[in-house]
Parts: C-alpha cells; sequence; structure tokens
C-alpha cells in the first residue's frame, strides 16, 4: 500500500501529512507538474496556502498537472484525502460538493476540537466506529462549509457527512457543523481538520490515524479480493 | 539628487559627510550618498551600541556561529544546529501594523534560512499602549494578524511568545519576531563572498520602489506626527513568494551548489552586498540595469537601496550557475545574474556600461564612526505614574481578578490561537500548556528537544535597568529550566529610546550590563541580536525593554511537564530563590504607582537553583511546573488551576516564615525572578531541595488559607474573557 502526497507551490503541511501516511504505509510526495501518479494507491491533498490562496483558497490548484490525474485518479475510484487546503482544492475542481468560505469570526484559528464519526461505513472512516469522537486540531481562515439547502439534504440522505464538530466546538461556523464530507460514491472525502497532525500522544493525540489505518485497510482489501 | 545638504537630511551629520568625502577623495554622487546613509545608519551600522554589544560574551561550549552572521547557532547533537535571532520591525508595525509585523516575521524567517537552516518556530514579543486605546487595539490587532498571516501561509510554527501593554508604547508600539531554524551542521554556509569572477546572483522577487529608505526614514529616527506619509515607507510582505524562496535556496544547499548566502533586509541590495563583500574581503560588481524590477523607471539609486521583501543574494561558481538556474525555475523562483564578485575590494554600481557608483566596501561597512555614549543616571524619575485602576482597599480576592483580568497578565489565547502552532509536527507544548514551548527533534533525525522562550519586562527594567535586564535573563532561564531544557544560547533584541539622550544612554549601558552579568552567571553565551533605538513617539521614550530569547535542549520530550495541575491529591510547593517585593509588580502598576528601584538579585544563588529544578524535572517525576511571573504568586497558583481545570488548597504562612515578613499582599502578589510553583506525587515534591511546601490540588475553588477563595470557573472567566472582552 503507498500513499501519494501532493506537493503545490505553497503546500505547508505535506511533510507532516507524508509523516503520517508512513507511520501506516509507504507515501512519497507527488510534484504538482507531475501528470502520473506513479501507480499510488490513495492520494492526500494537504493542507497549506497553495500558490499563496491569492485569489481563492484552492482556486490555483485545482488547475495543476497533477490535479488532472488525480480527478482522473478518482473517478476510477482511488481514494482521494483532501485536508483543509485540499478540501479546499477537491471543492474547487468540482470532485466534492458544497464550499468553504471564510471562517464567521473572520480570522485565523488554530484549535484542538472534537469530531464526531457521523459515517464509519466509508474508506476513510472504517477504523472507527459510529458516534465516535475524535480529538483533531483545526487551523483555517477559510473552513466555514458551505452548501444550498437541497444539496445538504442529498448529502445527509446520501451518508456523505462523515464528520460533525462536536455540539459547541464548531470553530468556523460551517453549516450543520460538518467538518467532512465526502462525495456520493464515498472514494473521496474532504475535511477541514487537520488528522496529519494528529498522529501521536506526544503533540497531542493520536486520533487522526484512525483515519490513515482506514484507508490502508481498504486498500489492502481491494488488493486482495483482486 | 543634490548632494549639497541632502546628507543631512537622510539622516547623517556634517561630520559623517566629511568622513565619507574623506574617504571616497571626492564628494559622493547621489547614489553613493544613499548608500552611505543607510550603510552608516544606526539600523545597519549599531554606531551607539557596538561598543556596548562588544561587552556581551559570546562564547560557550555549544556556539557554532555567533555574533556578525545572519543568525547565531548552536549544537543541539546529533549532528544538527539550532539558528536563531530575534529581531525589531517597530517602526514600520507603528505605520502599518498589518504589514510591518507580517514582513518583521518574512525578514527573521530569511536571516534564519540564509545561513542554511531550516525555520521550524517563530516567537513573538509585542507591546502596545493600554487596550482601552483605540489605536493599541488597532495596532495590536492587525500586528497579531500580520504575523499569522506570514508565519501561517509559509508553514512555520508560531509556538511562543509574549504581549504586555503599558501607556509607554502607545505611540510606539514593540513587535520583535524571534525565528529559530534548525539545520544539518556540515550544511550551514556563510555569507562571505569569494572568487573573483563568480557571478553574483539575486533570486526571488522584483525590486520595486517599497521600503525606500526605510532603514534611514524609520528605523533609525524619532516617530512624529507625519507617520501616515511614511507608509510608503513600509515594504509589503509576499509569504508564498517567501515559501518558494526557502524551499528553493534548502534544495540548493543540499545540492551544495552555492558558495555564499545572504539575505536582502534593511537598506536592500546596498547592505547585502557590502556585507558579503566585506565579510569575503573582496569587490563586488552590480548591474544594476539586469535587476528585475516591478516599475520599469526607476533610478539606480532606488534600486540599490529599495527594501523589497523576498529576495536573496548568492555566489555561485560559474560551472553551477545553469543548475541554480534549474533548480529556480523548477520553484518558480525569478534567479538573475546581477553581476560577479571582483579582487577590487570596492562595490561597483553599473548602469549598464556607464558606473554610476564606486565606493570601497571597508568605507561602506567598516568605517562608520562609532560613537560613545554619555550615559547619565537622571536625577528624577522619567515616566510618569500609570492611571490608577483599583481601590485602594481591596481584598485579595478582587486584587486577584484585578491581576488575572489586566491584559497584560491575561490569557494571550486570542493571540495565539491565530497563528499556526502544529506545523512541522514537532510541537510537544503549546502555547499556554507550558513555560516554554518544547520542539521535538525526532522528525529531523535528532533525540531530545528544543526549548524556546522570548521573555522581557520593560517596566521592571524602567525600574532598574540593571536588575530588570538581568530578571529577562532569568526568567527565560526559569522557563526553560520549567520543562527541564538547558540554556545553550541566547539573542536579544535591545528597544530603547534615542540614545543621544543621556538618561537613554544610561538605560541602555546598565541593562546591557545586566545582560552580560547574568549571561555569565548562568554561562549562557549570547550568539546573535539586534538593536532598535529611538523608539520614541510623541509623550517620550518607551520603558526600556530588552527583550531575551533562549534556546536551550532537554533529553525527554516525554518527560516535560505542563503548567496546569493535573490530578487532585498533588502536593503543590514553591520552589526557587523567590524573595517577592510589590516594586514593578502588576500590583504596584494597578494601584498607580512607578517604583524606583527594584531588590537586589544574587545571581548565584539562581543558577544553582536552575540547575536543581532542571535536574528535578528531569526526572520526569514533577508533573506541573510553572514560573511566578507577573502578577506573583497568587496569579501563578490561578494560572495552574485555570490551566488544569482543577481546584488548589494553599496556605502562605510556610513562605511567610521563610521570608522573615507577615506581608500577606506580597506573598500574594509580590514578584521577583527564580520562583516556580511544582506539583506532583507528596513524595517527590517534598524532597525538593529548598521546597516550601504550600498545599494540595483539589475541589473546584482556588483557597489560599486567611486570604481568599474563588471558583476556578470564575477564574477562567476573567483570564480567558479579559483581552476578547476589550475587542467586544
Amino acid at each position: 500500500m503507498r500513499f501519494g502526497v501532493l506537493r503545490f507551490p505553497g503546500s505547508c503541511d505535506e511533510v507532516d501529512a507524508l509523516g503520517a501516511c508512513r507511520r501506516y504505509a509507504d507515501a512519497e510526495l507527488i510534484w504538482h507538474g507531475d501528470l502520473d501518479l506513479g501507480g499510488v494507491d490513495a492520494v492526500v491533498v494537504p493542507g497549506g496556502f497553495s500558490y499563496g490562496d491569492y485569489l481563492r483558497a484552492g482556486a490555483i490548484a485545482r488547475f495543476s498537472p497533477a490535479m488532472e490525474a488525480v480527478a482522473d485518479f478518482a473517478v476510477s475510484g482511488g481514494p482521494v484525502l483532501g485536508i483543509c487546503n485540499g478540501f479546499q482544492v477537491l471543492c474547487e475542481a468540482g470532485l466534492l460538493p458544497g464550499a468553504l468560505l471564510p471562517n464567521t469570526s473572520l480570522r485565523f484559528v488554530c484549535r484542538q476540537v472534537d469530531v464526531e464519526v457521523v459515517n464509519a461505513d466509508t474508506p476513510f472512516t472504517r477504523a472507527c466506529t459510529e458516534g465516535q469522537a475524535l480529538s483533531i486540531p483545526v487551523k483555517h481562515t477559510t473552513g466555514r462549509y458551505w452548501a444550498p439547502p437541497e444539496t445538504l439534504e442529498e448529502l445527509e440522505a446520501g451518508g456523505q457527512v462523515i464528520l460533525r464538530y462536536a455540539p459547541g466546538q464548531n470553530p468556523n461556523g460551517s453549516v450543520r457543523d460538518i467538518a467532512g464530507v465526502a462525495n456520493a460514491q464515498k472514494n473521496v472525502m474532504g475535511l477541514m481538520p487537520h488528522p496529519e497532525h494528529a498522529v501521536d500522544p506526544l503533540t497531542g493525540s493520536a486520533d487522526g490515524g484512525t483515519l490513515f489505518a482506514s484507508l490502508v485497510a481498504h486498500v489492502d482489501e481491494l488488493v486482495a479480493t483482486a | 539628487m543634490s548632494t549639497l545638504a541632502a546628507h543631512r537630511e537622510l539622516g547623517l551629520t556634517d561630520a559623517e559627510y566629511e568622513g565619507i568625502v574623506d574617504r571616497l577623495g571626492r564628494e559622493p554622487n547621489g547614489l553613493e550618498l544613499a548608500v552611505f546613509s543607510l550603510m552608516w545608519s544606526e539600523h545597519c551600522a549599531y554606531k551607539h551600541s557596538k561598543k556596548l554589544l562588544r561587552r556581551l560574551p559570546t562564547e560557550g561550549p555549544h556556539v557554532v556561529m555567533g555574533p556578525g552572521e545572519n543568525a547565531g547557532a548552536v549544537d543541539v547533537g546529533d549532528g544538527l544546529v539550532a539558528a536563531f535571532k530575534v529581531e525589531s520591525h517597530n517602526h514600520p508595525s507603528a505605520v502599518e501594523p498589518f504589514q510591518g509585523a507580517a514582513t518583521g516575521v518574512g525578514g527573521i524567517l530569511r536571516d534564519v534560512f540564509a545561513i542554511g537552516a531550516r525555520p521550524i518556530a517563530i516567537l513573538d514579543s509585542l507591546r502596545f499602549g493600554e487596550l482601552d486605546s483605540p489605536r493599541s487595539r488597532y495596532l495590536f490587532d492587525w500586528s497579531v494578524q500580520g504575523i499569522g498571516h506570514y508565519g501561517n501561509s509559509i508553514g512555520v510554527a508560531t509556538v511562543g511568545g509574549e504581549v504586555a501593554f503599558e501607556p509607554s508604547y502607545e505611540q510606539n508600539c514593540l513587535v520583535n519576531a524571534m525565528c529559530v531554524g534548525l539545520a544539518r551542521r556540515d550544511r550551514l554556509i556563510r555569507s562571505a563572498a569569494s572568487g573573483p569572477g563568480n557571478p553574483l546572483v539575486l533570486m526571488g522577487a522584483r525590486t520595486g520602489r517599497d521600503g525606500i529608505g526605510g532603514a534611514s526614514v524609520l528605523a533609525s529616527a524619532e516617530l512624529g506626527e507625519e507617520d501616515a506619509s511614511k507608509r510608503p515607507t513600509v515594504q509589503i510582505g509576499d509569504p508564498f513568494e517567501e515559501k518558494r524562496l526557502l524551499e528553493c535556496c534548502l534544495e540548493l544547499l543540499d545540492r551544495d551548489s552555492l558558495v555564499a548566502l545572504q539575505d536582502l533586509g534593511a537598506a536592500g541590495l546596498s547592505s547585502s552586498a557590502s556585507e558579503m563583500a566585506s565579510k569575503g574581503e573582496v569587490g563586488l560588481d552590480i548591474d544594476v540595469s539586469t535587476v528585475p524590477l516591478r516599475e520599469d523607471d526607476m533610478e539606480p539609486f532606488e534600486i540599490m537601496i529599495s527594501e523589497s521583501q523576498e529576495r536573496m543574494l548568492c555566489v555561485v561558481e560559474p560551472e553551477r550557475l545553469q543548475e541554480l538556474l534549474e533548480v529556480c525555475e523548477r520553484w518558480e523562483v525569478r534567479a538573475t545574474q546581477i553581476g560577479e564578485v571582483t579582487d577590487s575590494g570596492r562595490l561597483r554600481i553599473l548602469d549598464g556600461d556607464e558606473s554610476v557608483g564606486d565606493m570601497p566596501v571597508t568605507a561602506l561597512v567598516d568605517d562608520c564612526p562609532l560613537y560613545d555614549l554619555e550615559p547619565e543616571e537622571p536625577a528624577q524619575p522619567i515616566y510618569p505614574d500609570p492611571p490608577v485602576r483599583i481601590a485602594a482597599d481591596a481584598d485579595a480576592a478582587e486584587t486577584l481578578m484585578a491581576v488575572l483580568g489586566a491584559p497584560t497578565v491575561a490569557s494571550k489565547r486570542f493571540v495565539f490561537e491565530q497563528y499556526d502552532s502544529m506545523v512541522g509536527s514537532r510541537t510537544v507544548r503549546r502555547p499556554q500548556s507550558a513555560d516554554a514551548a518544547v520542539l521535538q527533534l525526532a522528525p529531523d533525525g535528532g533525540h531530545g528537544a528544543l526549548a524556546v522562550s522570548i521573555d522581557g519586562n520593560g517596566r521592571r527594567v524602567a525600574c532598574d535597568p540593571y536588575t530588570g535586564a538581568v530578571e529577562a535573563v532569568l526568567e527565560c532561564a526559569l522557563n526553560l529550566a520549567c520543562v527541564g531544557a538547558e540554556p545553550l544560547g541566547l539573542t536579544n533584541c535591545l528597544n530603547f529610546g534615542n540614545p543621544e539622550k543621556p538618561h537613554i544612554a544610561w538605560q541602555l549601558t546598565r541593562a546591557v550590563e545586566g545582560l552580560r552579568d547574568a549571561c555569565l552567571a548562568l554561562g549562557v553565551p549570547v550568539v546573535g541580536g539586534n538593536v532598535s533605538l529611538y523608539n520614541e513617539g510623541g509623550g517620550g521614550p518607551i520603558y526600556p525593554t530588552p527583550i531575551v530569547g533562549m534556546v536551550g535542549r532537554l533529553p525527554d520530550p516525554e518527560r516535560v511537564p505542563v503548567s496546569g495541575f493535573t490530578q487532585e491529591g498533588h502536593a503543590i510547593a514553591l520552589v526557587g530563590p523567590f524573595a517577592p517585593s510589590l516594586a514593578g509588580s502588576e500590583l504596584d502598576k494597578l494601584r498607580g504607582h512607578m517604583s524606583d528601584g527594584l531588590p537586589e538579585v544574587t545571581l548565584e544563588r539562581h543558577a544553582e537553583a536552575l540547575g536543581a529544578l532542571r535536574a528535578a524535572v528531569r526526572t520526569g517525576e514533577l508533573v506541573t511546573a510553572h514560573d511566578v511571573s507577573e502578577g506573583g504568586l497568587a496569579t501563578a497558583l490561578a494560572e495552574s488551576c485555570i490551566e488544569g481545570g482543577l481546584g488548589a488548597r494553599v496556605d502562605l504562612a510556610p513562605l511567610r516564615e521563610t521570608l522573615g515578613h507577615s506581608d500577606r499582599l506580597t506573598a500574594l502578589f509580590g514578584e521577583g525572578p527564580g520562583g516556580a510553583v511544582v506539583a506532583g506525587p507528596r513524595e517527590v515534591v517534598s524532597a525538593l531541595p529548598g521546597a516550601i511546601l504550600m498545599g494540595e490540588v483539589g475541589g473546584t475553588s482556588l483557597l489560599i488559607e486567611g486570604d481568599l477563595e474563588l471558583e476556578v470557573a470564575a477564574l477562567d472567566e476573567r483570564f480567558e474573557g479579559a483581552i476578547p472582552a476589550a475587542f467586544a
């Protein structure tokens, strides 16, 4: 099992994501200019400020060659996890529904929060249990999840809301406390919290590791049944 | 530009101008005068402080790079060095706080990666006027956002710092930023240019008109009422440009492609090129017509002194030039050969074929006249008493609530939540959870962890410049001891008023003597620093504010205590040579009083106690350790309760007995260096040498026998709510 972690100009958390992945499987960085994902089994689109986020968070990175490859990979069912800026990029690329707006505070917020697993039956959360609380940090200025009401109803009905901020802990004003969503096929997920910063109790928590462990189990199962 | 009397407008004295004519053997042209005025400014030449700074101890067993390089560096084992430096961006931040603070961060980051280290942590020391002033709220709010904007975007964790609010900073706020970087020892690079014929390459942003003359106009003169008109002299930061520049430079160093590397800071190309040439004892030819410009009608002198951000200058061997250009292209970093190294010993400026400036490098860098200060202890107090903010008959409980709600003491969550404190996966202790930031070295292949702290208390230095400066070093060292770290090196930023005034010269001289004595006593070398003078505006000089940043190392990050109480039944004790006094305390300030003098400090006792505390922490048996600082012992106890969400029952009678006096308020709110609150299993705590047992952790309130009892929830609300309330 091998993870590929994208690196855009302005990515900040790609090395942390690489380190987190390597706790569970092999992993390598993928340069934004590469059109080839090198046969990886899962893709992580990491956090940071790709292209400075000077236009709109994630709006430029979606046009990079590597993102074209990621879109093809996703269409063919490959698992793609977008974290923070990666979530924004995936929304901009149309691989995930909805959008991320500026926090209601209009300020950057860096804080440990609890998120609840709403759907544990996805490639990203299968190592979790439904209702489980995960302690994972957030850090962003543009993390307020938004989608039109009808889309939200579809997401809820389709089990696409994967993570919700615990009651009272919504750090950014996200609609319905949504912290993470998936596409209808459940092979693309984006979340604002940073699981790669929650893989070691020494630096705060190891709860985020369950997402990486889930992906490894998912890929291993695909390989076993192939 | 006419040179006639223009030198005065550029901040040079007549005598200095004569010196320039002397060294050139002719009148300087406009470009040369502009370059000299910057190179001979206080900001670049340290002409009022250099002699004084030579008194600081700079050698120690761990020192790898001392003062003079872009940043200092100390050995942290496993082939790794920690590079660090603190620098001020006070005047730009007072004029335009968002960009001023942001570019302050950008500048200090470049200093650190200029020597080949990857920046891993930022800390900030900030000073503003009181929060009931709209101007101070504006400067505070936007400085914090500026720091966050730059640090967060470039992906370097902001892990600590301090903020204080005093009336003397109302016009002239202080924004000091410290950066810590890590490098493999064999990858460090110096800034000395060498090898005549080697290309000189400018990397990074285009050169524009921003920041023209910032070093002389802003940084080396007092702020006045026309400051809004100086806004164009503040540079604009672009963290995305710097992020690419950073990664690009580190890759070039990994490939060992460069001969020398230097950042462009104050005075832009003029200063960077002169410094590189001076250190390498060579000359440099620069053709300004090759410099990529943001505006195409810039004059040669503007190109030479522009302070456009996110630029680096390097020297490369001709056969490595192509490789350099390819790496830069991959990172989308602009790179242009703008000149070459010569053996002329001169900085020659060309505009195409035409020579537009020709100056001896030594004249620019080494020959600026150095001035002796003329210190004179003021006969009268310099600073007015602060406004009264507490009733004269306030009881202990009311007093504690007032102190906890004082913005200088109150929680800085409003600030540190706006910073990414965890990128890099090194941060073992986040802000407020321990007394020093703790950064594990494992991700970089090292063992143990770094501990970093930044401290200073301008009001106490104003009361007593010598002792106040000593205390800044002691507080930093105590913060490190509370996490078990041994100090390896120190950096400082000396923020003072106009040194040409005798009483400011006296403050500066005494403070440097205090720093020197404390560093000698603790065996901590000064590896670099920065001086920010002329911090005056409107109401007079700022409090003299030496800021000390210290980097230490600890063997086991798993054993680092927290600042909060964690478990019912843990015994609580006070350790260290703590001798509280209300002189210079937060309570003194709330009462509207400015003390003259602080109690004397016996440095040897502190050095010994710091070693004992460090050893005790390293056993891993102490669970809580928190230094007693602003607001005294009652405040420290309240903070440990709030942080841990647990109450405590303590009796200060044993402390009063040890102190030999019975003044309850002094025991509760008196301040002084050296004291730490510790907690853990009773047998561990009571075995600590010299520990004064005070009580134990438990319940939902802080009970101080005979003085006060307050619910932790109420303390928490006050402590956490004070700064947000100022913005409500």
